[in-house]
Formats: structure tokens, C-alpha cells, sequence
């Protein structure tokens, strides 16, 4: 006892100290506070410094870092204007920018997913790009109207400023196809056929990620759009039950359900197996948006595969029977908060730049929504061509209310249960689809 | 008489029954393969490439390579996530264990009025779920960073304060439990020896208490160690814990298997040989430890 | 019961003024009798800063912004959110309308989680505890591979088992369907009504080491001369076992068992990382019902309001729970 006491009596010391140690620390810490120079004037913007979340585009985090970092110094370069980035990934983003909106305290300039826009557009959090903001950008005819129309709700002004653009189309296995002398289905009819052919000896004629909400909604509000249903009223009043909605949902669970060419299993996909499934060649076809980079780090090469517009009820249907996509891609919004107003426009401006969406969309994949350089050669490839027609021709944006993110929720749900309900070799029937939407919509808030 | 429980010399106070050996053997080993199952699917996982690792498990893998543990570092920076982790686990766990030491040392040796009140408020704060108060508490950081100058939002000072808070009601339960089945003729004797409360307390009680502070160190740094919801929301790309970190193996295009398993293992390999090291300590703790 | 315990006397008794006033040979009794009182409350002054800090303030702002129309178009302006009563608390309740049908089916999965995971983690802790009370070779390493578990990160540990769940590729059904076979064909675990069981099983995994610490720790206290006694007294192995090791434990099981209930109740990692935001109906678990329901669509006055009735739910449990057990204990003491 005696030879620990000091020991001990230090051990209490130290204790107190540390204790104390804990308000002394923070009443001493943090005095880097500038006073946030909340300053617009164009001559000064020199020197300012923005904050830009960057959500994951690229096969990492640190590949997003690599890629983006380059093209910030270009423009640091250009204006003076310091750019601070930080790549967010896909589950943490949502819950950041929420925080970032609840307490104001946030990036000058962030990425959204464009389904994002009309509900992150009602917070008010986002500035509203009028005319004379995009006028600061070189103007709204530069960008696609599709991707324009996914960037808020209708008859407001966007929330948002599209940056990347992706569409979904049919990807196929040409040699799969080759051997069973199938061309690509053009119609659902057709997609059903061919895809019982294929399925045969462990082979599967279509792979679906059953358990990925957004996945699911995707595909059934094309297939609800096709049938001319929406999924919300004029007024922005959830219509899941409409007969044409039902339908649409039984159609793409009935791929595994009846028409059984996707595997069971498929139903608890929820971490992009289906494109594993189909660059393994497990399946031989995918419905999926801008799928090239990651059909590539699978190892399956360009020239294997070739991609054409997702199917509709008959041949050269028109209008909304001919929809085959939604507007899927990346938004780029400056925070309603900013106090570098102008220095974050001019950062839009240069990520919107013809050159810069060249270099960016090129390097990801995308399309350019910018419409001056989707001509660029880079952008000519056989699969990339199939998706800017089918952006410009046949893609619609999801519906954009403030409530879509419980939509995405609840009928994402919905349609994953039904999925497990399938695979587990329970009926799926309009009944049951019906009662699943009805489920769904009564749990949406009023508004 | 000394306490000799943990020296291994030491004999059964009577021969075990066969009953008790085989039942022994039988629910350890079983026991040993539950635990170490998902162990050693990471392990091969770890050491698989992407492709092998996407399809059907085998127990035995066939081409081995050691490229996810190189891949790791630069996917992720891993390095820096667990530097992180280890600033924030650490310094949370000092903290909640010393301010716990005191406040059960308070609980447990003396009577005063709000005493109940005290360990029923600090208890059924267990029972706050996260997502209530995480929205709420990002708020007050935000405010005292934009009144104090201190950044909380986003820095490990924040989050080490929260970490501590939410290891603190166990450990102080855990902790009033232990104080109080030390003897208290022992720290009053201390006292009548002329040591204050505080020397009775570092003297006598703490180190008598060793097993149980060890206990509750581990609880305290494994809680903030693996935790998810609120290191999502309240750090950046420079604060980032592993346990958030980890994630980013999910990535828009792929989910890295091997390497997240890779990860997990490298990870984990320090934290383990801390439990293996502190084991030893709480043995030594005991037979070196106070009379009884 | 203790003797130390001193007079109960309000702090307020000698403020700094009466130290002058009062006559010298006062004086020394006043300051001790001020310590006396005092030093409680400073011991316990940290926690009950840090717990007001983290804790209470937030909770008592999560309970206000309950009464709030907190949603999507209010949050960038919180303050100004209007009050909307009870209004919250009645959609929840309402247990014939959708969402108070939803909310309760969530309570009744979260309920039989915690019920099974907590008993079964409980059980298997003891078990360990108790068999590895006494020395026997490879003990050490033994233990410490049992706290593996519970060092691996949280993440990292779920998304192993997500990944030994998979259907077609996953380590369970390839010993269960094509090593065992035991079953016709391959189940699914991570949809469906397996993945309730599949959760329950990675909870206990992850939980049953935390109890196994706690109660090695608390074996530690249990005196050996009471063992021995008990062996001269003839008792074998396992009456010593319920005769001398359940009740010493009993102090630490009551902090356990409570405490494993709550966390397990309020478990969020678990069905997040497995099952990601859209639990299987299954599996719906009531944090993630609550997230669903504040975080993903943004209406926190109801996710609050429905995190609040989940709270009175706790404290009625806990409440009842230590009136029963503290009485027990309290007998056990006499």
C-alpha cells in the first residue's frame, strides 16, 4: 500500500486535472472565428473561400478527391476564388444537408440528387436560380430542358443547376443474345419472351435490384408513366392506387413473381448485384442508368455488351407510352446561407462551363446537360448515344413535390415487400399490389 | 487473507464433477464457433479479390491475394479515420470514466438530498433514443459554436463530449455497484488516516474497484469506438471516425467486400490486442489489489 | 445499512456571508458542515453537466418540437414552425389508421427483438461466465476470442454477417442447403419473415459478450472463502453454482439485463446496416420506423412525438423493473 500511494495520490492529481482540463480546454479552444466576410462584391471575390460537398461520383471517395481536385485549382487559378471540397457519400449526404438546413450553417455550394430538388426547394434552403442567376451563368437555353425540369417543382424557379445527367436503358449480353438469335426486345412483350429463353441452366433473362427503394421507384414510375398514370395529382395528392399504377408495380414484380426471368434472389438486392449479375454474365439483361464504368470495373468489356432503350407497351408507341426513363442525374445548388454569393455562382459557372463538363462528365460517365458539349466526340460512343436520345427524347423527371422523398419511402417499401413476398413463392396479385399502395398512401401526409 | 482468485496455481476448491468438464467443452466450443465464423469469413473474404469474393462462399479460398490490403489505404484513408477514431475513443474514455469514478463514488458513499433523483435522471437518459435528440443537440452545437467561438459541429471536441455522456449513465451504475461492495470500513479507515475523501477515494476505493473501471474503460471506448448515427452527422471528411469511415467501402459503383473486410480486420487487430493486454491488467489488478 | 451516511441538510445552509457573522468558534464547524454537504453534489457536478448538455437539453427541445408541425418546410426556420397540440401524438396512436397500425406493429417486432436477443445474449453470458469461472488451459485466449465481437467495429461486424446472409452466395445457406441440407431449397434471410431471426441472431452475437464481460467482472467479487465453505459443506459444482454464484451476481444482473434492454430496444445500427432505410416489414424495427419517419422525409414533429411515446414506454418499464428487482434485492440484503 504504502509504494503505490504516490502513485496514487499523482493518479488523483492528474484525474482533477483532467477533469478540470475538460471546461478549460473549451473555453480556451476555437478563436479562428473571422466574422464570416460577407462580402459580394465581384472585384474582391479574390482570396474568398467556398465550401463545396461533392457527392460520390466516381469508384471512391478518394477517386472523386482525384478527380475534382484538378479542376478546382483550374479555377482557384482563374478567379482567386479557394475552393475547400469535401466528397460526401450517398448515406450521409441527405442527413447532412439537412443538418446544414436546420441550422443554416452549412456549404456555399453542394450536389443534390435531382430527386432531391423539390423537396430540398421547399425547405427554402436553397437559392432559387431566377434569370438573372442563370443569366450570371450564361443562361437556361445551355442546358437541356429535360434536366432543367428535374431541378424543382414546375412553374418555379429551380432549386438547383443540373450537372451530371444519366438515363436508364437496356443493357444487354450481345454474345447471350447472339446464341439464343435474339435481337434486343423493343417491346415488354418481347422482353418477357426473350427472357424465358434465356433463362435457362442457372442463366437468368433479367437481373432487378428488388431491394433498393429508389431503384424500384425508378422503374415504376416508368412503367406507371407509360400507362399515362402519375404518381401525384395536379395538386401534389398521392394517387398510388390508380388501377394504371397498380399495374405498373405488378408488372415489374411479376418479373420475378410469374414471368420468373429474374432469379429469386434478386429480390434482396440492394448493393448493385444486378450489375454484378450482369457483367458475370448471370443475367443477361439490366434496366440501369449510366452503367458503363461500373459494367467496366466488373470486367466486362465495352464490346460485350450493347444498350438500347428500355422497352414500351408496343413498338414506336408515342407520347407517354413512349417514356423508357426518368431524368436521373447530379444538381448543383448553392446554399440560401452563403455569404459568397458571387463567388459560389462563379463556381457554378465554371463546373457548368462547355469545357469542364466535357472533362467531368467524360471522366464519370455521364451525360453533359450542358447541350453545346454533349457533341463532343467523347460523348459519340454507340452506348452513350442510346442514353442522350433517350434523355432528350423519352425521359421524364420524376414527379417533383416537396413529398417525394416519402413516396421513394413508402412505395419503395412496398414494392421490396412484394418482391420478398414473391420470392418466398407467395401470390403477388392485383389484390395484393393494391393493398400494399393502398398501405403506402394512406401513410402520406396531407398536403 | 489475501484474495487469491486469479492465480492460476490455484486449485478447485473441489474436483469438478464430469458433468460440469463436458458441459464446459461442449458450450465453449460451441460458443467458439459462433464467434469466430463471421471471424474467419472476413479473414478469407479479406484475401479474396472482388470477383471471387461476389460469388458462392466457399470455405476454402482458391487464389489468395493480399492486393485488398494494399487497395485499403488508398480507397479510404483509413489511416486518418482510425487516427480519428482512436483521439476520440481515447479522450472520451478518460473523461467518462474519471467524471464517473466521482459521481459514483458520490452515489455510493454518501446520502444526500436528490440522490435518487440523480441516478433515475442519469439512468433513464439510456433510454433517450438517438434520433430524437441527435437533430436537437446538432442544433445547441451550432449555437454555442456561433455564440462561444468553440466549434463543436463537426470537431472531435464534440464528439468526444457526446461519446462520454453515452457511456456515463452505465458507468455509473456499473461503478455504484462495485463501490458499494467495497467494504466502507476500508476508506474510513483511510479517512481516520488523515486522507480526504479524495485520497480515500484514489487510495483505497479506486484501486480496489480496478476489475470494475477496466470493465467499464472497455465498455466506455467501445461504445464510442463503433459509433454510427451520430459520427455520420456530426463529423467531416477531417473528423471522420472509422466506424463511419468503414461505409465508404459502399460506393456508388461497388460494394468492396474484400476490402471492407481487409479493413475491418486491420482495424480491429489494435483493439483486440488492447482487450487481450487489459485482461492481464485485471488480473493483475485483483491479486495485487486491496484486502478484503 | 451505512453508517457514513451524514445529517441530510440543504446546501443552502451557510452561504459565504454567515462565515463572518457567524463567531469564530463556529466557524470551523460550519466550513466542515459545508463540506459534508457539498461534496456529493461536486463529485456528481461533471456528470450532471455533461448529461444536461447531451442529453437533457436536447431531449427537452425533442419533446417541445413533438407539439410542432415540424416538417419539410419549416425546418430551414424551426422556430417558426407552427404548434400543432397533440396532433402528432394522435396520428400515432391511432391504432386503426395507417400509421398508428404501423407504429404499433414496429413496438410488437421491437418488443419480441429485445425479449429474444436480450435473453438469449443474458443466457449465453452466464453460461460463459460461470464455465470459465475456474482455471483450466487455453482460458485466456478463450476469453479474449469471446470479446472479439464486441471489439470489431459495429459496421464492420454487420456487414460481415449481411454478407454471410446473402441468399444465393452467402455462407449460411451454403452449410444449411448444400453442405447440411437441411433445407429443400435456399432461404432468404435479409427478406421476408427469416429476417426477423437473421437480426436476432447478429443482435445476440454482437451483445452476448458485453454480458459475458460484465459478469466475469462481477464473478471477481465473489469472495473464494464462500466457495470453499460451500465445498466443505459438501455442496458440488453446480449447487455452488445456484447456491453462491446467482445471487452474488444479482446486483450486476440488474444493472445488465436493464441495460441490455434498453440498447437493444433503441438498437438502430442492426436492421440500418442490414437491411439499409427500408427495413423488411418484418423487421421493422422501431428506431428505424422512428428514422423513417423524422429523418428520410423530414417531419420531425411526428418521428418526435413518436420517439416521446417510446420514451414513457422505457420509463414505465424501467420503473416497474427496478421496483420489482430493487425489492428483491433489498430481501436478498436482509
Amino acid at each position: 500500500m504504502r509504494t503505490s500511494s504516490t502513485s496514487s495520490r499523482l493518479l488523483a492529481a492528474t484525474a482533477l486535472v483532467a477533469a478540470l482540463g475538460l471546461t478549460v480546454t473549451a473555453c480556451g479552444g476555437g478563436s479562428d472565428d473571422n466574422g464570416g466576410s460577407s462580402n459580394n462584391d465581384p472585384a474582391s471575390l479574390k482570396g474568398q473561400t467556398i465550401t463545396y460537398w461533392a457527392s460520390n461520383q466516381g469508384t471512391s471517395l478518394d477517386n472523386d478527391k482525384q478527380v475534382l481536385t484538378p479542376e478546382l485549382n483550374k479555377f482557384t487559378q482563374a478567379t482567386g476564388i479557394k475552393v475547400k471540397l469535401e466528397v460526401i457519400g450517398w448515406a450521409d449526404l441527405l442527413n447532412r444537408i439537412l443538418a446544414a438546413t436546420t441550422s443554416g450553417q452549412g456549404p456555399d455550394v453542394l450536389n443534390i440528387g435531382n430527386t432531391w430538388s423539390a423537396s430540398l426547394q421547399a425547405t427554402g434552403a436553397l437559392m432559387p436560380w431566377d434569370s438573372a442567376a442563370f443569366t450570371a451563368i450564361g443562361g437556361k437555353d445551355r442546358f437541356a430542358p429535360a434536366a432543367i425540369a428535374a431541378a424543382g417543382a414546375a412553374g418555379k424557379d429551380p432549386a438547383a443547376v443540373p450537372l451530371y445527367s444519366m438515363a436508364y436503358g437496356l443493357y444487354y449480353n450481345k454474345k447471350m443474345f447472339a446464341d439464343a438469335g435474339l435481337t434486343p426486345p423493343k417491346t415488354w412483350e418481347e422482353l418477357v419472351t426473350d427472357g424465358k429463353k434465356l433463362t435457362t441452366g442457372g442463366h437468368y433473362g433479367l437481373a432487378v435490384e428488388g431491394s433498393n427503394g429508389a431503384e424500384n421507384i425508378h422503374h415504376a414510375f416508368v412503367l406507371a408513366k407509360q400507362r399515362g398514370s402519375d404518381w401525384f395529382d395536379s395538386s401534389g395528392k398521392a394517387t398510388f392506387t390508380t388501377p394504371a399504377n397498380v399495374a405498373a408495380v405488378k408488372q415489374y414484380v411479376d418479373f420475378i413473381a410469374n414471368d420468373k426471368i429474374a432469379a429469386k434472389g434478386d429480390a434482396e438486392y440492394s448493393q448493385n448485384q444486378t450489375i454484378t449479375d450482369f457483367a458475370t454474365g448471370k443475367a443477361a439483361m439490366m434496366m440501369w442508368q449510366s452503367a458503363a464504368t461500373s459494367i467496366k470495373a466488373h470486367g466486362m468489356k465495352p464490346d460485350e455488351y450493347g444498350v438500347v432503350p428500355v422497352p414500351t407497351p408496343t413498338a414506336n408507341a408515342t407520347g407517354d407510352a413512349a417514356i423508357t426513363s426518368m431524368v436521373a442525374g447530379i444538381n448543383m445548388a448553392v446554399f440560401q446561407n452563403t455569404k459568397h454569393k458571387a463567388a459560389a455562382e462563379a463556381f457554378v459557372k465554371f463546373m457548368t462551363s462547355t469545357p469542364e463538363q466535357k472533362i467531368l462528365n467524360g471522366t464519370y460517365g455521364s451525360l453533359p446537360p450542358v447541350k453545346e458539349a454533349q457533341s463532343d466526340a467523347a460523348f459519340q460512343t454507340p452506348d452513350l448515344k442510346v442514353l442522350a436520345s433517350v434523355l432528350s427524347n423519352s425521359a421524364a423527371p420524376l414527379p417533383q413535390v416537396p413529398n417525394e422523398s416519402q413516396f421513394e419511402t413508402l412505395v419503395g417499401t412496398a414494392v421490396k415487400d412484394l418482391f420478398a413476398d414473391a420470392a418466398a413463392g407467395k401470390p403477388v396479385t392485383t389484390d395484393s399490389v393494391k393493398a400494399a399502395l393502398t398501405k403506402a398512401q394512406q401513410q402520406m401526409p396531407a398536403s | 487473507m489475501p484474495r487469491t482468485l486469479r492465480t492460476p496455481a490455484q486449485p478447485s476448491p473441489m474436483a469438478q464433477p464430469r458433468s460440469f468438464v463436458w458441459t464446459r467443452r461442449v458450450v465453449l466450443t460451441l460458443l467458439l464457433l459462433f464467434v469466430l465464423t463471421p471471424v474467419y469469413v472476413m479473414l478469407s473474404s479479406s484475401l479474396k479479390n472482388l470477383q471471387d469474393v461476389q460469388g458462392s462462399f466457399q470455405w476454402i479460398p482458391h487464389g489468395l491475394t493480399v492486393r485488398p490490403y494494399i487497395d485499403i489505404w488508398k480507397t479510404v484513408p483509413l489511416a486518418h479515420y482510425f487516427l480519428n477514431s482512436v483521439i476520440v475513443s481515447v479522450s472520451a474514455t478518460a473523461f467518462s470514466v474519471i467524471v464517473a469514478i466521482f459521481a459514483a463514488y458520490g452515489v455510493s458513499r454518501y446520502r444526500f438530498a436528490g440522490r435518487k433523483v440523480f441516478t433515475v435522471t442519469v439512468l433513464s437518459t439510456q433510454m433517450f433514443p438517438g434520433i430524437l435528440f441527435l437533430l436537437p443537440l446538432y442544433l445547441i452545437f451550432v449555437n454555442i459554436g456561433n455564440s462561444t467561438g468553440i466549434t463543436l459541429n463537426g470537431s472531435r471536441l464534440g464528439l468526444i463530449i457526446t461519446y462520454l455522456t453515452f457511456s456515463l449513465p452505465f458507468s455509473i451504475w456499473m461503478l455504484v455497484g462495485y463501490f458499494d461492495s467495497i467494504p466502507r470500513d476500508l476508506d474510513e479507515a483511510a479517512k481516520v488516516d488523515g486522507c480526504g475523501p479524495f485520497g480515500a477515494l484514489f487510495r483505497v476505493v479506486v484501486p480496489a474497484a480496478i476489475p470494475g473501471i477496466v470493465a467499464v474503460s472497455v465498455y466506455a471506448f467501445m461504445t464510442a469506438w463503433g459509433e454510427v448515427l451520430f459520427a455520420s452527422v456530426m463529423t467531416n471528411s477531417s473528423t471522420r471516425t472509422l466506424a463511419v469511415g468503414l461505409r465508404e467501402y459502399a460506393t456508388q459503383n461497388d460494394v468492396y467486400w474484400n476490402q471492407v473486410m481487409a479493413a475491418s480486420l486491420v482495424v480491429s487487430v489494435p483493439v483486440v490486442a488492447g482487450f487481450l493486454l487489459l485482461q492481464r491488467y485485471l488480473v493483475a489488478g485483483l491479486t495485487a489489489g486491496a484486502v478484503k | 445499512m451505512t453508517a457514513t451516511a451524514p445529517p441530510r441538510r440543504a446546501p443552502e445552509a451557510g452561504p459565504d456571508s454567515e462565515k463572518t457573522a457567524a463567531g469564530r468558534r463556529l466557524r470551523p464547524r460550519v466550513a466542515e458542515r459545508l463540506r459534508q454537504v457539498g461534496l456529493p453534489y461536486l463529485l456528481l457536478l461533471p456528470a450532471l453537466l455533461a448529461e444536461l448538455l447531451i442529453h437533457i437539453v436536447p431531449m427537452v427541445f425533442g419533446i417541445v418540437i413533438s407539439f410542432k408541425n415540424l416538417t419539410l418546410f419549416y425546418i430551414h426556420h424551426w422556430n417558426s414552425a407552427p404548434w400543432s397540440g397533440f396532433d402528432n401524438y394522435k396520428a400515432a396512436i391511432k391504432i386503426h389508421q395507417p400509421i398508428g397500425q404501423a407504429l404499433l406493429h414496429s413496438f410488437w417486432v421491437t418488443l419480441a427483438y429485445t425479449l429474444l436477443s436480450v435473453g438469449l445474449s443474458w443466457l449465453l453470458g452466464t453460461a460463459a461466465a460461470i464455465l470459465m469461472q475456474d482455471t483450466f488451459r487455453g482460458r485466456a485466449v478463450l476469453r479474449a476470442i469471446f470479446l472479439v465481437p464486441y471489439a470489431l467495429p459495429a459496421y464492420a461486424a454487420l456487414i460481415t454477417w449481411t454478407f454471410m446472409f446473402q441468399q444465393d452466395t452467402g455462407l449460411v445457406n451454403h452449410v444449411l442447403h448444400d453442405q447440411l441440407h437441411v433445407t429443400s431449397n435456399k432461404p432468404f434471410w435479409l427478406i421476408g419473415d427469416n429476417s426477423f431471426w437473421a437480426m436476432v441472431i447478429v443482435s445476440v452475437w454482437k451483445s452476448w459478450p458485453f454480458a459475458f464481460l460484465a459478469l466475469m467482472a462481477g464473478l471477481q467479487n465473489i469472495p473464494r472463502e464462500l466457495y470453499e465453505a460451500a465445498a466443505m459443506d459438501g455442496a458440488g459444482v453446480w449447487q455452488q453454482i445456484r447456491k453462491i454464484t446467482m445471487p452474488s451476481l444479482r446486483p450486476v444482473n440488474q444493472v445488465l439485463v436493464l441495460v441490455l434492454f434498453l440498447w437493444t430496444f433503441n438498437d438502430f445500427n442492426t436492421p440500418y446496416v442490414m437491411f439499409g432505410q427500408s427495413a423488411p416489414h418484418q423487421a421493422d424495427l422501431i428506431s428505424i420506423h422512428i428514422y423513417q419517419s423524422s429523418f428520410i422525409t423530414w417531419n420531425f414533429g411526428s418521428g418526435s412525438a413518436m420517439s416521446v411515446l417510446l420514451l414513457l414506454f422505457l420509463l414505465l418499464v424501467t420503473a416497474v423493473y427496478l421496483l420489482v428487482t430493487g425489492r428483491k434485492r433489498g430481501e436478498a440484503d436482509a
